[in-house]
C-alpha cells in the first residue's frame, strides 16, 4: 500500500482533530501546522504508527516573520518515511517573546546539532535540550542574526557616496 | 630461565591521569577548519566535543538579498570538492519553484556533470582515507584525473573549484566538442587508474587491518543521527534520491546502488569506489543519450529567466529589457514555498526555500548532509585509539565549507 498525503491527513485529524490546522498540499508535500505544545506528540506518533513510520528527520530549521504578532517564529520539521518514500513539512509557531519549543532530541539524535544552529541563528529555546548552545557564531554574541531586524546592507541604495562602484555620487544615477 | 614476575601495584596507588587533545582547528589531519577537543586516556579516545562554525560565512543570510542567480555562487562554497551538485541543485529547486521543465538534452548533460563532479569528490576521499593510514600513492596518482575532470569543467563554464556552472534553465553555453573529447577521453583512462587504485588498495592487508571494524555504525543509529549518502548506505540502507526521488531524468538511466553492511570505514570507502564505477557507467549512458539529441539544445525556452544572447541583446528590445532585468536583479520570484533535495556527494543537499514573490528568497535553508551526519562523530570513536578516530573522520567526508555553511 503506498501512503498518501490524504491518508496522513486522515490519521492525522482522526488523532488530534482540530490541533492540526493549515494543512495544504505544496509541490506534492504534505504542510500542516500544530500548536507548540503538541509538536513532540504529534512526532511522536507519527514515528511510532505502523504505518506512517516518519524516522527521520531530514531537516529542522526555523523562520522569522516579524509581523506575525504572537506566532514570529516558525519552527519547520521535514520528516521522512524511508520505506513510502514520503515527505512532510510540521510547522510550529512561536511567539519571539516566549520562543519556548520542545526538544526533538529524544526522538532524533539528528536534531541536536540542528536545534543549536536554530537557537543560534533564531534563539528558538528548545525546552529539554541536552546541550543547548551557540554552534556557528562565537559564544560571545548576544542577539540572534537570521532574525529579519538585522538587515543586509539594502544594494540599491543610494545615500552613500560611493563613486568608485558607481552608487550614488556624480554620475547621474 | 627466570619466571616471569607480574608486579601488582596497591589498588589506588597510581593516578590515572586523562589527557586533552586539541586536533584542530588547523590540524592537517581535520583536512579543513575545524576542531575536536579529545579526551585521552593513553591513545585510547575517551570522549570528544566538536567545535565547529570557524568558517561560517552566513550564507542563509547573504542569500536573503541577492537575486536568484547571485546565490548559485553561494552554493559553490558548500561542498567545494563537487561544487557543480550544488549548483545544478540550487538550479533545480529554482525551475521547480518557477515550473519550468528543461530539455531532455539539458538533463543528460547536468546528469554528466553531476557524475563528473561525485566522482571527484569521492575520489579525493578515498584518497584521503588512504593517505591517513600510510598510502599516499593512491592520492598522488588520482589528482591526475581530478585534474582533467577540472579541465572538463573548465572547458564548459571557465572555471575549475567553485564552478558556478549553469544557470537556472539549462547552461549558459553549449558544451563545445573539445569538451566532449575530454569526458571521453575521461571514460577511457580514468576506469584503468581506478582499477588500480583499486588494487592497491581494496585487498590490501594493512589497508583492511587499519580500516575494518573501524568507527562502525548501524543502520538504526545512522538514521537516527541523520546519516545520508554513502555513509548511510555503507551502514545498509539504499537511499539514493537519484533512485528514491529522482530529479533531472535520473529516471532514465539504469545503474544500481552499491550498499554495505558494517557502516564502518572499509565499508564506507568500498561504497564510494562501487559509486564511482557506477557514475562512470551514468556518464557513459548520458553520453550515448545526448549524441541522439539536438545538438543545439542547451537550455529551457524561459526568456524572463534565463539571460539572452549578448547578440540579441543588442539587436532585440525584448532581449535588452530581460537582459536589464536579470543582471539588476528585478525578476521578481513566484511566491511559494518548498524543500528539494538532490544526492550530493557526500548525501542529501537539501534546499528549503521561502519565496514570498520577490527579488530575492524570503528564507533559503541549506541542508548540508555533512553538518548533520558529523555529530554523530564522538559516538563513532568513543573508545577508539586515535589513530583510528583519523581515519574515521576522513572516511565520512567531512567538507568544513559544508559544515559551517
Amino acid at each position: 500500500m503506498s501512503l498518501t498525503n490524504d491518508y496522513i491527513k486522515q490519521r492525522l485529524t482522526d488523532k488530534f482533530g482540530e490541533a492540526v490546522s493549515q494543512v495544504e498540499e505544496t509541490f506534492g508535500m504534505l504542510n500542516f501546522t500544530v500548536p507548540k505544545d503538541l509538536n513532540l506528540k504529534v512526532m511522536q506518533f507519527l514515528y511510532d504508527d505502523e504505518e506512517l513510520q516518519f524516522r527521520f528527520l531530514t531537516d529542522l530549521t526555523a523562520v522569522h516573520y516579524p509581523d506575525r504578532k504572537g506566532e514570529e517564529l516558525a519552527v519547520v520539521y521535514h520528516l521522512y518515511n524511508f520505506a513510502q518514500r514520503v515527505r512532510l513539512r510540521m510547522k510550529v509557531y512561536t511567539s519571539v517573546e516566549d520562543p519556548r519549543v520542545f526538544t526533538a532530541t529524544r526522538l532524533f539524535e539528528s536534531a541536536n546539532w540542528m536545534e543549536r544552529e536554530t537557537y543560534d541563528f533564531f534563539g528558538v529555546n528548545f525546552v529539554g535540550h541536552p546541550n543547548l548552545k551557540r554552534i556557528l557564531n562565537v559564544d560571545e554574541m548576544d542577539y540572534f542574526p537570521m532574525r529579519k531586524e538585522f538587515p543586509l546592507e539594502d544594494q540599491s541604495r543610494i545615500d552613500k557616496d560611493d563613486e568608485m562602484f558607481g552608487r550614488g555620487g556624480h554620475i547621474g544615477i | 630461565m627466570s619466571e616471569q614476575h607480574n608486579i601488582t601495584l596497591p589498588e589506588g596507588s597510581i593516578e590515572r591521569v586523562t589527557q586533552t587533545l586539541n586536533l584542530g582547528p588547523t590540524h592537517p589531519a581535520t583536512h579543513g577548519v575545524f576542531q575536536n577537543i579529545l579526551e585521552i586516556d593513553g591513545e585510547r579516545v575517551v570522549s570528544s566535543e566538536s567545535t565547529v562554525g570557524y568558517i561560517h560565512r552566513a550564507f542563509e543570510k547573504i542569500a536573503e538579498r541577492r537575486p536568484y542567480y547571485q546565490i548559485t555562487p553561494l552554493t559553490d562554497r558548500l561542498n567545494y570538492c563537487s561544487s557543480p551538485i550544488n549548483n545544478m541543485g540550487w538550479h533545480i529547486t529554482v525551475e521547480k519553484l518557477l515550473g519550468i521543465q528543461t530539455p531532455k538534452r539539458v538533463d543528460y548533460l547536468r546528469v554528466i556533470i553531476m557524475e563528473l563532479a561525485r566522482i571527484c569528490d569521492h575520489l579525493i576521499c578515498n584518497g584521503v582515507v588512504g593517505v591517513d593510514t600510510g598510502a599516499f600513492t593512491g592520492f598522488l596518482y588520482l589528482m591526475r584525473w581530478r585534474e582533467l575532470a577540472y579541465e572538463i569543467y573548465e572547458e564548459i563554464c571557465g572555471s575549475r573549484l567553485t564552478t558556478n556552472i549553469g544557470r537556472v534553465g539549462g547552461f549558459e553555453r553549449n558544451f563545445t566538442p573539445a569538451a566532449f573529447e575530454k569526458i571521453e577521453k575521461f571514460l577511457v583512462e580514468f576506469p584503468k587508474a581506478l582499477k588500480e587504485f583499486e588494487t592497491l588498495m581494496n585487498r590490501n592487508r594493512i589497508f583492511m587491518e587499519r580500516t575494518q571494524g573501524v568507527g562502525p555504525i548501524s543502520a538504526e543509529r545512522a538514521m537516527n543521527y541523520g546519516f545520508t549518502g554513502p555513509n548511510l548506505r555503507a551502514a545498509g540502507v539504499d537511499y539514493d534520491l537519484r533512485v528514491a526521488h529522482p530529479y533531472s531524468s535520473y529516471e532514465d538511466f539504469e545503474f544500481s546502488i552499491p550498499v554495505g553492511t558494517t557502516g564502518d570505514c572499509y565499508d564506507r570507502f568500498l561504497v564510494r569506489n562501487g559509486e564511482m564505477w557506477e557514475s562512470l557507467s551514468i556518464i557513459r549512458q548520458a553520453m550515448d543519450k545526448v549524441k541522439g539529441l539536438p545538438a543545439d539544445v542547451f537550455h529551457a525556452d524561459v526568456p524572463a529567466y534565463y539571460l539572452p544572447e549578448k547578440s540579441d541583446v543588442y539587436t532585440k528590445m525584448e532581449a535588452l529589457i530581460y537582459h536589464f532585468k536579470i543582471i539588476m536583479g528585478e525578476t521578481d520570484i513566484l511566491p511559494g514555498e518548498l524543500y528539494n533535495a538532490v544526492e550530493g556527494a557526500n548525501g542529501e543537499l537539501g534546499f528549503y526555500l521561502i519565496s514570498d514573490g520577490g527579488r530575492s528568497p524570503y528564507r533559503l535553508h541549506f541542508r548540508r548532509p555533512c553538518f548533520i551526519y558529523y555529530q554523530a562523530y564522538a559516538e563513532l570513536i568513543k573508545g577508539a585509539m586515535l589513530s583510528d578516530a583519523l581515519i574515521c573522520m576522513s572516511s565520512l567526508n567531512l567538507i568544513a565549507g559544508e559544515l559551517d555553511a
